[in-house]
C-alpha cells in the first residue's frame, strides 16, 4: 500500500507552491480581473512556459519533460490554489492529453513539442448552447473537411492557436484539430462569471479541420478526453477548496465580534469542520483518480467521476461558505472571496457539470456491478 | 501510487488469511447475528482463545505481553483480512482496543499479571465504565465518587450506556475522588470486578428495541487502593489513554451501503430513477472518500508517521450515510418500507434494522457536533468553546 505521492513528487509540489506564491500572486490575477482588454496573465504565462509544466506529462520524444501524470496532478493542485489566470488547463489537460489519446503520429510529432514549449495553446470546444452537449444537439458541421457552425464559450478560445471541435459527421460525431489562424475563423470574447480565464465565441465558416482519431467516432472519444481532463481538473478544484478552507480559517481566528473570534462561535467551527471533511472525501478521491490516470487503469472512468464529482461538491462548498465567513468583507470586490467563488463554478461545469458526471459515475457502477 | 503489499506484507496477509480460513468461514449475510446472545458470546471467547494461541491476537502489543510485537500494518491487514470472515469479535473490541491497554499503561505488575493474559486468551471480558446520565459528551463532569476508607474506596453512583456490562469480568471505573477542585483534576481510575456485591447491572431497552447496553448501579462497592489505575487525581489523564487507544478501525462500514442499495433499486426496478441516480452517486464518492481516506492513514502508517484524525472524518461520513441510505431504501419501499418482518421485508431487512441504529451510531463514541468541535479545535487550530465551568471546583458547578 503506498496511497501518496512519492517524495520527489512531494518535493515538486513544494517547488512549484514556492514559485507560484511568488509569481502569481491575487496581484496577478486582479491584472485580469480588472482589465477587460487581458485575456490571461502574459508574464506569469510566460514563466510557467518557461518551468516546462506544459510539457510535464508529455513524452521526450514529444519534446516534453516526460515525468508523468502524477506530476502534472501535483502541478493542477498548486496552479489552482493560486487561481492561475493562464490557459494551461485548456492546452495541457484537454489538448495536449486529447493528442496523446488519439493522435495520429505525424499530429503529435506537429503539436506535442509546441504545445510544451507554450508556442502552440490548445483548447476544446464543444458546447454551443444550454444543457449537456450531445451529438444530437450541435450544429456545427464537419464536411469533407472544412468546418462550419458556432461554438459557445470556450475556455480559452481567443488565445488559443488551436482548438479541438466536436462536429456533427454524418450521421454521428467527430473530433477535429482545428489551426484557428485562419480565414474561415472568426472570434470574440464572450463575458462570463470568470473573468480571470478568458472566454470565446468562435465562429466556423469553411475553416480547414483535420480528424482526431476516427470518424463517427467523437463522442466515445470525448468521453476519453474529459475523463483523463476531469482528474487534472479535481486536482485544481481541489487546490481552490484548500485555499479557501486556510482564508476562511485564518479570518476566522483573527475578526472579532460579540468580544471574542468568531472562530469561536459553533457555527463557524462546524462551517469549517464540513469544509474539513469534504476537502478529505474530495482529495482521497482525486489521489485514486491520479492512480487510476497514471496506470491506465480501467477504473478510471468511475475513480475520474467520483474525483470530479466530489471535487466539484468541496469547491462549491468551501467558495460559498469562504465569503460568508467572511461577512459583508467578502461580498467585497476587494477581497478575493469571490474570484474563488467564480473559479469553482468555471471548473465545476466546464467538461460536463456535476449532474452530468454523477450520471457518468451510476452508468458506470451499473456495467460493473451487472 | 500502488495498492500493493510489500513482500513481507504479502507474507504475513497469506500467513493471516491461511490461519482464518481453517478456523472460520468465509463471510455470510447474517451469520453473525443467528444464534442467541449466549452461544454468540461463547464463540467470541472460542474464537479469541484460537487467535491468540496462533500468534493474531493484539498482533502490536510486546511479546511479554503474549502479543505478537508485530507492527501497526500488520494490524490493518489482519483486520482486513479477519472481516472477510464470520469472526465473533465484537465482546472483545473494548476490553483488547480500551480497556487492557490503559491497565497496562497504568497498573502494577500484579494487574500485569493477573488480567493481560487472561484477556487475551478469550477468558475474561472488559467493559468501560465512564458515561453517565449527567456526563456524556462531557464525560469529566461525572458524580459517581469514591471515598476512602482504610485501604479501600468506597464508591456509590451510578454509570450508563455501558457495552457489553452484563457479559463482562472487569471494568475500568471511572470515579470522582475529590470534588473540591476543578472537575478534570478530581478524578481517579479504578479497575473494578463486575461480579461483586453491589454492582447492579441492568440493561437498557435501546430505541432500536434490542438490549445491548447497561445502566450499571454502585451502592457502596468496595475497591482495594491496590486496584486503582494511575495517582489520585490523575483519572482524566488515564481516561484519555483509553479514550486515545480506540481501536484504529480497519472495518467497513457498519451496515447497508451504496451497493446493497443499488441491488435492491436493480431488483426492485427504480435504478432508473433520476433522483435515485444523483443521491446513488453521492453515497458512493462518499463511501470511497471514507474507504480511501484510511488507505491515506494506513500508507502515513506504513511509513512510521502518525496518523491525523481521520478517525473523526470516518464516524461523521459514516453515520450520517448510513442514516441516509437506510432512509432513502425504505422511503423507496413505499408503505412497505415499514415493516420489519424479515420473511416479509426485502433484503432480509437490513435497511430497516441499520435506519433504528444509525442514530445511535451518530452518538456512541463521541456525537457528530463533539467530533467537528475536535476537528474545528484540534486540527483547524480555532479557539476552544468557553467554558464556564473552568475555573470553578466540581462542588461549586453542582
Ligand atoms: C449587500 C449588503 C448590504 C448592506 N447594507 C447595509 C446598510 O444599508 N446599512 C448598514 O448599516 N449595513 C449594511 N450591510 C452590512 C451588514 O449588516 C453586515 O455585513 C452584517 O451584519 C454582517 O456583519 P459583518 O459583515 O461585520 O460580518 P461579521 O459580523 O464579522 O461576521 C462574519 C461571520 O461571522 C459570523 N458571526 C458573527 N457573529 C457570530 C455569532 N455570535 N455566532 C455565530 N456566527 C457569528 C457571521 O454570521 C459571519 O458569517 C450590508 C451588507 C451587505 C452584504
Ligand atoms: C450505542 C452506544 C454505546 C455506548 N457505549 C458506551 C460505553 O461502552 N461506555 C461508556 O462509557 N459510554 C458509552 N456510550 C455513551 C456515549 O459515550 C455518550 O452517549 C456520548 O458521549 C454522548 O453523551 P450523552 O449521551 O450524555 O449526550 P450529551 O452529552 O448530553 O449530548 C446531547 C446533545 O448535545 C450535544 N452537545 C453536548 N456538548 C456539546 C458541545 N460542547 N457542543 C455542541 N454540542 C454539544 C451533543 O452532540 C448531543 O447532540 C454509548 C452510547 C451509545 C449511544
Amino acid at each position: 500500500m503506498n496511497f501518496d505521492f512519492s517524495d520527489d513528487q512531494k518535493f515538486l509540489r513544494d517547488e512549484a507552491r514556492k514559485f507560484l506564491e511568488a509569481q502569481c500572486t491575487m496581484a496577478h490575477v486582479r491584472e485580469v480581473l480588472d482589465d477587460d482588454s487581458k485575456s490571461h496573465n502574459e508574464g506569469v504565462w510566460q514563466k510557467i512556459v518557461d518551468m516546462g509544466w506544459l510539457g510535464a506529462a508529455i513524452p521526450e520524444e514529444y519534446g516534453g519533460l516526460g515525468l508523468g501524470m502524477l506530476e502534472l496532478c501535483v502541478i493542477a493542485e498548486e496552479l489552482g490554489r493560486t487561481l492561475a489566470p493562464v490557459p494551461f488547463g485548456s492546452s495541457a489537460y484537454f489538448f495536449a492529453e486529447a493528442l496523446k489519446l488519439a493522435g495520429s503520429e505525424e499530429q503529435k510529432q506537429a503539436l506535442l513539442p509546441k504545445v510544451a514549449d507554450g508556442s502552440v495553446i490548445g483548447c476544446i470546444a464543444v458546447s454551443e448552447g444550454p444543457g449537456e452537449t450531445s451529438a444530437g444537439n450541435i450544429a456545427t458541421r464537419l464536411n469533407g473537411g472544412t468546418l462550419s457552425g458556432k461554438k459557445i464559450p470556450v475556455t480559452d478560445g481567443d488565445i488559443a492557436t488551436h482548438a479541438i471541435v466536436l462536429a456533427k459527421d454524418g450521421s454521428g460525431a467527430s473530433l477535429v484539430i482545428v489551426d484557428l489562424d485562419q480565414s474561415g475563423v472568426s472570434r470574440k470574447p464572450v463575458k462570463t462569471l470568470e473573468p480571470t480565464r478568458s472566454h470565446a465565441v468562435i465562429s466556423f465558416d469553411g475553416a480547414a479541420a483535420e480528424l482526431l482519431g476516427e470518424a463517427g467516432n467523437g463522442m466515445p472519444l470525448l468521453d476519453q478526453i474529459n475523463d483523463r481532463a476531469a482528474v487534472l481538473l479535481a486536482f485544481e478544484q481541489l487546490g481552490g477548496a484548500s485555499r479557501c478552507l486556510e482564508m476562511a480559517n485564518a479570518y476566522a481566528k483573527e475578526r472579532q465580534a460579540f468580544g471574542r473570534a468568531i472562530g469561536g462561535y459553533q457555527a463557524i467551527k462546524h462551517k469549517l469542520a464540513d469544509m474539513y471533511v469534504k476537502n478529505e472525501v474530495a482529495r482521497s478521491n482525486a489521489y485514486y483518480g491520479a492512480w487510476a490516470l497514471s496506470s491506465n487503469a480501467s477504473e478510471l472512468p468511475e475513480a475520474a467521476a467520483a474525483a470530479r464529482v466530489a471535487a466539484s461538491e468541496a469547491f462549491w462548498y468551501a467558495s460559498k461558505e469562504n465569503i460568508q465567513t467572511h461577512g459583508g468583507m467578502g461580498f467585497t470586490w476587494e477581497v478575493d472571496c469571490h474570484l474563488f467563488y467564480r473559479r469553482a463554478k468555471l471548473l465545476a461545469v466546464q467538461a460536463g457539470s456535476p449532474a452530468v458526471w454523477k450520471e457518468k459515475l451510476v452508468s458506470a457502477l451499473e456495467a460493473k456491478n451487472d | 501510487m500502488d495498492f500493493n503489499d510489500t513482500p513481507e506484507e504479502a507474507e504475513f496477509r497469506a500467513e493471516a488469511r491461511a490461519f482464518l480460513s481453517q478456523h472460520l468461514k468465509p463471510k455470510t449475510p447474517g451469520a453473525l447475528r443467528s444464534g442467541g446472545r449466549e452461544d454468540f458470546l461463547a464463540r467470541a471467547k472460542a474464537w479469541q482463545k484460537t487467535k491468540a494461541q496462533g500468534g493474531f491476537a493484539q498482533i502490536t502489543w510486546p511479546k511479554e505481553m503474549g502479543g505478537r510485537g508485530g507492527t501497526v500494518m500488520q494490524q490493518v491487514i489482519w483486520g482486513q483480512e479477519e472481516a472477510k470472515f464470520d469472526a465473533p469479535t465484537g465482546p472483545f473490541a473494548i476490553g483488547l482496543g480500551m480497556c487492557v491497554p490503559t491497565v497496562i499503561a497504568f497498573g502494577s505488575d500484579e494487574h500485569k499479571k493477573r488480567y493481560v493474559e487472561k484477556a487475551l486468551m478469550g477468558e475474561e471480558v472488559w467493559c468501560q465504565l465512564f458515561s453517565e446520565p449527567a456526563a456524556g459528551s462531557d464525560v469529566a463532569g461525572l458524580k459517581t465518587k469514591a471515598v476512602k476508607d482504610g485501604d479501600e474506596w468506597v464508591i456509590n453512583g451510578q454509570k450508563v450506556w455501558t457495552s457489553g456490562a452484563h457479559y463482562s469480568d472487569y471494568g475500568i471505573l471511572l470515579v470522582r475522588t475529590d470534588p473540591n477542585v476543578p472537575k478534570h483534576k478530581g478524578l481517579t481510575m479504578f479497575i473494578v470486578d463486575m461480579k461483586q456485591q453491589g454492582v447492579d447491572v441492568r440493561p437498557i431497552h435501546q430505541a432500536s428495541g434490542g438490549s445491548e447496553f447497561n445502566e450499571v448501579y454502585f451502592t457502596d462497592v468496595r475497591i482495594p487502593d491496590s486496584d486503582r489505575l494511575g495517582d489520585p487525581g490523575m483519572g482524566w489523564k488515564v481516561a484519555l489513554v483509553t479514550l486515545m487507544n480506540e481501536r484504529l478501525a480497519v472495518g467497513g462500514s457498519p451496515g447497508p451501503d451504496w451497493k446493497e442499495i443499488m441491488d435492491y433499486a436493480r431488483s426492485a426496478g427504480t435504478l432508473s430513477n433520476q433522483a435515485f441516480r444523483a443521491k446513488l452517486a453521492d453515497w458512493y464518492v462518499a463511501a470511497q472518500g471514507y474507504k480511501l481516506t484510511k488507505f491515506r492513514t494506513q500508507t502515513a502508517l506504513s511509513r512510521g508517521e502518525t496518523p491525523g484524525p481521520e478517525n473523526a472524518i470516518g464516524k461523521i461520513i459514516n453515520a450520517n450515510h448510513l442514516q441516509d441510505i437506510c432512509n432513502s431504501a425504505i422511503e423507496m419501499q413505499d408503505h412497505y418500507g415499514l415493516i420489519v418482518d424479515k420473511d416479509e421485508a426485502p433484503s432480509d431487512a437490513i435497511f430497516q434494522e441499520s435506519f433504528m441504529w444509525a442514530p445511535g451510531l451518530r452518538i456512541a463514541g463521541g456525537t457528530d457536533e463533539i467530533l467537528k468541535n475536535i476537528i474545528a479545535e484540534r486540527v483547524l487550530g480555532l479557539p476552544q468553546d468557553v467554558r464556564v465551568d473552568k475555573d470553578k471546583t466540581f462542588a461549586e458547578m453542582n
